[in-house]
């Protein structure tokens, strides 16, 4: 009852008699119960005090968690790829042979599916995520259409990537099959292709949703200046919005793109996990590949010695390192971007 | 000149009827998988193939019981750990937010939403599963839960940002603890925003299976042992559309229909809980 922010206990006593007569009036049961609540009421400053101490230092607590969490994660990957960090050196990031059961291990195949993958998608998915921004920004932007647009393009990123990976084994692998015949290369079905496909619908979302929020920032008066100048609407976005939006939009992109370097489940079921590294651009583009996360996905359970495994944690290590810092700066342009 | 004014008006129209074909063909992918996966799912689904466990091959019947069991507890346990941290830490960031704990933990939210689901599969089965010796549900729904933290905490923190600081103000003018005007005042005020962004949480956790597949792990049997190997749907899907048998892909199908019938509710439902409330995530 010490409380330093209460050091005279006696200030208070007037009111205690005061509360006496209060409580008095209303009927308790057992008698002992009246006095503890009398004493409950006064208790109760004091107890809130201590609770608002405690309250703070909880808060603080928990943002120390996210900290302890992140930096946990970090240490544990940079520990746990020590053994390969040391057998295998720096060389091991472009080494091309990956063959566990000789114990030779190079991650250029994963580094270049990964790569592969994530920027075909990327590539095919930026038009169609800048045609919804202008759209729902400039075109569009109230109404029931507009809505059930922006919800329906949502809902492309909740739909989860296992669901996508396994429609697209068993009705886009078959048909990348028959296009693959058509153009005479080696009929896979699965492979870098079809991974990339896949992959550009699922990451769609991140970028749109972000570039239609900022095209719809874009000041009016400067869109009101250029229509008054005579320009049309294809002018006003090509020269106005676009331009001023540029950053922002391009921050959309690295945000897509964190997606497609880290997605795993989707890739794993399309992509048909092969660690050789293909002989010609065709055989890369539309033959089988193994990303750094499906190869993860793949092997880490299968992985038996602590080499290996601690290989294949240093994929990860890398993985963690690429998507993270191009989420940092997608997302440091995005809070420049809005503050001013 | 009149001509020049048609060319552009021209070009004008052009662009916007690309833009409008652009913008509205990317949604047919998506309906294309939805009606595929309702096609195949929905004639698997009955009674017997909600609690029976999956058949051993060359049988013919059997079902998900164990997935969604296993789903349901691992998600409970990821969300109990989940939700009250979550809404701790965005409450101080919304509270602190010019703390130097703040920025340093705000980067920390921002990594965590970054990093790629099978990283942090491995970093829990270094964290839990090897010490336990065997994988286990506990495992994964702490992963599961490190997936969730970041979107309950941002939507925590942008609900909390939106609310006037006259109403906090208002309170602690009245005498009210700290404590009791952030839990009885504000956090209701922003409750239906904080809670649209534990429902998208738990709507994007529920499918995930890259951190599942080193911790929880899967198991063919009905499974209630927190510290054994527990079945989820992604990872049954996973496991069983990988299978080279038709009637485990049947089974597949089905749970692909449960699972994703789940998440898309669920989002729809938290799409009309935030107009209703009016706001913006």
């Amino acid at each position: 009852m010490n409380n330093p922010l209460y050091p005279d206990n006696n200030q208070d006593k007037p009111n205690k008699t005061l509360m006496k007569k209060k409580t008095g009036g209303i009927p308790v049961a057992d008698k002992g119960q009246a006095t503890l609540m009398k004493n409950k009421r006064l208790d109760l400053s004091y107890s809130q005090m201590k609770w608002e101490t405690i309250f703070k230092r909880i808060l603080v607590i928990m943002s120390v968690i996210l900290l302890i969490l992140v930096v946990g994660i970090l240490v544990t990957l940079i520990l746990q790829s020590m053994p390969s960090i040391k057998a295998l050196g720096i060389g091991y990031l472009w080494g091309k042979v990956w063959d566990p059961v000789n114990n030779i291990y190079g991650a250029y195949p994963f580094l270049m599916g990964t790569l592969l993958t994530s920027f075909t998608a990327l590539i095919l998915s930026i038009p169609f995520s800048y045609a919804i921004s202008i759209y729902l920004g400039e075109y569009n932007t109230k109404g029931w259409l507009s809505n059930l647009l922006k919800n329906t393009i949502e809902l492309i990123a909740a739909v989860p990537s296992i669901i996508y990976g396994f429609w697209g084994l068993f009705v886009l692998v078959p048909l990348v099959r028959t296009f693959e015949a058509k153009i005479g290369v080696a009929p896979y079905g699965v492979g870098v292709f079809s991974a990339s496909l896949v992959l550009a619908v699922m990451i769609i979302p991140y970028a749109a949703a972000l570039g239609t929020s900022l095209i719809r920032m874009v000041p009016s008066p400067l869109k009101e200046g250029a229509y008054a100048l005579g320009a049309t609407r294809f002018e006003v976005i090509r020269s106005v919005i676009l331009p001023y939006t540029r950053s922002g939009l391009f921050a959309g992109i690295l945000l897509s793109l964190g997606r497609a370097l880290g997605e795993t489940m989707a890739v794993t079921m399309l992509i048909g996990n092969t660690s050789a590294v293909a002989q010609t651009i065709k055989d890369a583009f539309f033959g089988p590949g193994n990303t750094m996360a499906s190869v993860i996905a793949n092997e880490f359970t299968e992985a038996d010695h602590t080499v290996y495994l601690s290989a294949l944690i240093e994929l990860g290590l890398v993985l963690f390192f690429v998507t993270v810092i191009i989420n940092l700066i997608g997302k440091r342009i995005i809070t420049r971007y809005t503050n001013n | 000149m009149d001509a020049r004014i048609g060319v552009r008006n021209t070009k004008s129209i052009i662009f916007k009827s690309v833009i409008i074909f652009l913008a509205f063909v990317i949604t047919i992918p998506l309906i294309i998988v939805l009606l595929y996966i309702i096609k195949q799912g929905i004639t698997q689904v009955n009674w017997h193939f909600l609690t029976n466990i999956p058949a051993p091959v060359g049988e013919t019947g059997g079902g998900i019981s164990n997935a969604l069991l296993g789903s349901f507890i691992i998600v409970v346990m990821a969300s109990i750990v989940a939700i009250p941290v979550g809404i701790l830490a965005g409450i101080y960031l919304s509270e602190n937010a010019r703390t130097r704990l703040a920025y340093y933990a705000g980067l920390c939210v921002d990594v965590l939403q970054g990093v790629p689901s099978i990283v942090v599969g491995i970093v829990v089965y270094f964290w839990v599963v090897k010490p336990l010796g065997t994988f286990s549900a506990i495992s994964g729904s702490i992963a599961l839960a490190i997936m969730m933290l970041p979107i309950v905490i941002r939507s925590t923190e942008q609900t909390l940002l939106l609310l006037p600081s006259s109403l906090k103000e208002a309170a602690l003018s009245l005498g009210v603890p700290y404590h009791r005007v952030i839990l009885k005042v504000i956090v209701p005020c922003g409750f239906a925003g904080i809670l649209s962004g534990i429902m998208l949480s738990v709507a994007r956790i529920i499918g995930e299976t890259a951190p599942l597949l080193f911790t929880a792990f899967g198991n063919p049997y009905l499974s209630t042992a927190l510290t054994k190997p527990m079945e989820t749907l992604p990872h049954l899907i996973f496991t069983y559309a990988t299978s080279p048998y038709d009637d485990w892909h049947n089974l597949a199908w089905g749970a692909s229909f449960i699972l994703l019938m789940f998440v898309l509710l669920l989002n729809i439902f938290t799409k009309l809980i935030t107009r209703k409330w009016n706001i913006q995530l």
